[in-house]
């Protein structure tokens, strides 16, 4: 397949999972803001999560002050920002018009619409009282565009560059909204079991629809161990990391192109690290360092899958060198 | 103003044989029925726009090319001969081409002047000795034609570079089978559903020797391009790449292209990017659209490109008066098909007649496409007139000029039944190593009252056309 439709596929995606994945971390944030009472750092969540999407200065830079409202504007509607659920909606819908040719008519008319509905989506959707029907309708979207691809698509490479750009996104994700909950929920570790650290555990389950998967595999106390353990480790919750890297590396291993050897090395240690690692361990190393050397790997994997695949385009010598 | 040729009745109002079925069948419509059939229609009208315009640039550019649900119709034997006559056209202009860039006969004939060819701006140098596969330079034409005074069809013009509007053909063909599969039930008409099938084998046959099969591809400028829609819908129908210039490079006189699984040689491109886009190193040097190297791979017999470098000389409305000679020079034939007389306001004697009777004459641009840079002197006024009379004094070269044919009409359907409108209809017709092409063509039709101008770029609409079967 043309590298230049791999890339298109990935992307299209990745645009559309950081679409559902900016809802989920807001539609938590927001959970949680209005759960705590603390007069001293009233929008300390919200600049918490700008900060780990690394979209604090950009943000500082056109709103200055942290504020719920903005915040959610910044992050919803806001067409400057590439990180919005509006920009990355956006994105969906260009990588899915450039290789229109590839995806079915059934996913194309999914991403079209939903890009059609954002475009004519105003601000009074992001009031207090619209505003969690607003990611449920992000949510929505995205599950109906997977559901497509999944009941319409060969099952070729494109399908393949398709759930690799999905799985990368989401893991991605699914480290940074646990890494930025847990350093903010850190300071009332001391009183675990308490009513409000129940309910922010809670609301951070329900943000990555794992909170009836939590009750089924350990039918107890909501503490953050285990929260730790189920959202990392647990390959059989489709949002974790091991679940993730699992996807990542079973689909690099299909591909299996002629200058891949790099790229499944990385895939495989990440996959076994994740497979064959205990939450003592994760805890041990400090899970804030744990997550930060995630993201590092799964950043270099993304690299490699670039110059695995999609031959970046001002890299006309890599062409010749495959040729000789 | 004379009367136009009407399609479907005849001037007594009988309505005519080939219409004969529809008309029926029209008449035994009751009238909600034929009013839900609207609605209907209008709905799915809708969402054919919709197909059609999501490939546009932005919401600003997206257009809505409006289709009307009366078909054109065409009767088999009136198609037999318009065949027979495209295609000797056809061939006519492919032998053209080929002369024109190796021994020259026609010119050293004296039958054209070769200053009109070798001054042209469309002529390519480049192509001088070039020998192409097959000497098919022309593999997809756009021929328009229009039908006159008694219903006399004229070539109106040649599309020899990169026509397009096939899609809508398609496109056309399927929603009036969506829409009234009666119809088709009723009287046979000729399919032309394997277009693409037929652009494919075309293609295919003019490969350079290939291992396996042929690689074909279909080189686009990209998404933001007018025709964008119909690239994809072609490569799509063929099974084929959709490539853009960054999908390919050239090694060795080898042009290929980049896949995940590493380089992959590339035998013919049917390409949609205009020749001055298709190599910065052999042409505009700023182009970014194009595969820097492609000309000399070309040139090698390497590669196919389709259409070939510099048709562009062909299809040139200087030219364009030349084509019946053409034919007496390479085929020996009279021509099937008539030019529509037109005057070269080069010539001083044309130039004088032609400035006498503006009001009753199209003047048009030589290099001019798409129905702009032309005046329409029935509809024109008085100013426009004077200031087009100041155009082609200065630069007479410029200019060619025609009657004010009065185009044949056909009914559309308008709020109230149906109505009278201009068309046109422009066959595709395609030359590998034998010329073919599916009956009938994109018919585009003025929707508004009177107009001349079928061009979708103002106005135009397009309709399903029919070739009935014996």
């Amino acid at each position: 397949m043309l590298s230049s439709t791999a890339d298109h596929l990935f992307w299209m995606a990745r645009s559309m999972e950081r679409a559902e994945n900016t809802a989920r971390m807001l539609d938590v944030t927001w959970r949680m803001a209005l759960l705590k009472h603390d007069e001293g750092k009233p929008f300390q969540e919200w600049t918490a999560m700008l900060t780990i999407s690394g979209l604090y200065e950009k943000y500082v830079e056109r709103h200055g002050l942290v504020t719920a409202e903005n915040v959610l504007h910044f992050m919803s509607l806001d067409e400057s920002n590439p990180s919005s659920i509006y920009s990355s909606l956006y994105n969906a819908r260009e990588n899915a018009r450039a290789v229109r040719g590839t995806v079915t008519q059934e996913m194309w008319e999914a991403i079209n619409h939903t890009w059609l509905e954002i475009r004519e989506t105003t601000p009074a959707t992001l009031a207090a009282d619209r505003v969690s029907e607003f990611f449920e309708w992000v949510k929505d979207r995205s599950h109906m565009s997977r559901g497509v691809t999944h009941g319409t698509m060969l099952r070729d490479d494109g399908f393949r560059f398709l759930r690799l750009g999905t799985f990368l996104e989401r893991g991605d994700n699914t480290a940074r909204l646990l890494d930025v909950k847990y350093h903010i929920l850190l300071p009332s570790l001391a009183e675990v079991g308490g009513a409000a650290d129940y309910y922010q555990w809670s609301a951070v389950l329900r943000s990555l629809s794992a909170l009836s998967s939590y009750r089924k595999v350990y039918r107890d106390l909501i503490t953050p161990r285990r929260v730790a353990e189920l959202l990392i480790l647990r390959r059989d919750v489709p949002r974790s990391l091991a679940a993730c890297a699992s996807e990542v590396n079973r689909l690099a291993q299909e591909l299996n192109g002629p200058r891949s050897k790099e790229l499944l090395r990385r895939t495989g240690r990440l996959d076994a690290e994740l497979r064959y690692g205990v939450i003592e361990d994760v805890m041990a190393t400090g899970l804030h360092e744990y997550l930060t050397a995630y993201l590092d790997r799964i950043y270099g994997v993304a690299e490699e899958i670039n110059r695995t695949y999609f031959w970046a385009v001002d890299e006309p010598l890599a062409a010749d060198a495959a040729l000789a | 103003m004379i009367t136009a040729f009407d399609e479907m009745h005849a001037a007594d109002g009988a309505v005519r044989d080939n219409y004969r079925s529809y008309a029926e069948w029209l008449q035994s419509m009751p009238g909600d029925v034929t009013a839900r059939k609207r609605e209907e229609a209008d709905l799915l009208f809708h969402r054919i726009g919709i197909t059609f315009a999501v490939y546009g640039e932005d919401a600003g550019t997206e257009r809505l090319i409006p289709f009307d649900i009366v078909p054109r119709i065409i009767a088999a034997q009136e198609w037999r001969r318009i065949e027979a006559g495209l295609k000797q056209r056809v061939q006519a202009l492919n032998a053209f081409l080929h002369d024109i860039y190796h021994g020259q006969e026609i010119l050293r004939a004296g039958r054209i002047p070769a200053e009109q060819v070798l001054g042209n701006s469309q002529f390519r140098k480049e192509m001088m000795g070039v020998d192409v596969a097959g000497q098919i330079y022309a593999h997809v034409a756009g021929i328009d034609l229009v039908r006159a005074g008694k219903g006399e069809y004229y070539v109106l013009e040649d599309n020899l570079r990169t026509p397009s509007g096939v899609s809508y053909m398609l496109e056309d063909r399927r929603m009036m089978m969506r829409l009234f599969p009666e119809l088709f039930a009723r009287q046979a008409v000729a399919p032309v559903e394997h277009y693409p099938d037929l652009l494919l084998s075309t293609l295919r046959t003019l490969s350079p020797p290939a291992e396996g099969d042929p690689n074909v591809v279909l080189l686009t400028p990209g998404q933001y391009n007018s025709a964008y829609f119909e690239h994809a819908f072609l490569a799509q129908q063929m099974g084929i790449e959709l490539v853009e210039g960054n999908d390919l490079f050239v090694r060795d006189d080898t042009v290929f292209m980049r896949t995940t699984h590493g380089p992959r040689k590339v035998d013919v491109i049917y390409r949609r990017l205009d020749d001055d886009f298709l190599d910065p190193l052999a042409f505009r040097k700023d182009s970014m659209l194009g595969v820097p190297g492609l000309f000399n791979a070309y040139r090698a017999g390497r590669v196919t490109l389709a259409n070939a470098v510099g048709t562009g000389i062909a299809d040139d409305k200087a030219m364009y008066i030349h084509v019946p000679e053409m034919i007496r020079f390479y085929c020996g034939e009279e021509p099937i098909l008539s030019n529509v007389p037109t005057w070269e306001l080069r010539k001083s004697e044309d130039m004088r007649y032609v400035l006498d009777h503006l009001p009753e004459l199209v003047v048009k641009e030589v290099h001019g496409s798409g129905g702009y840079g032309m005046l329409v002197g029935p509809t024109a006024s008085k100013d426009e007139i004077r200031l087009f009379r100041e155009k082609i004094v200065a630069g007479p070269e410029k200019y060619i000029a025609q009657p004010t044919l009065s185009l044949s009409t056909c009914p559309i359907f308008v709020e109230q039944g149906i109505a009278p409108r201009h068309i046109d209809l422009r066959p595709f017709v395609l030359s590998g190593t034998e010329v073919s092409m599916v009956p009938g063509g994109l018919t585009r039709v003025a929707l508004k009252e009177g107009s001349l101008v079928v061009n979708s770029s103002q106005g135009g609409g397009t309709k399903d056309t029919w070739v009935l079967q014996d």
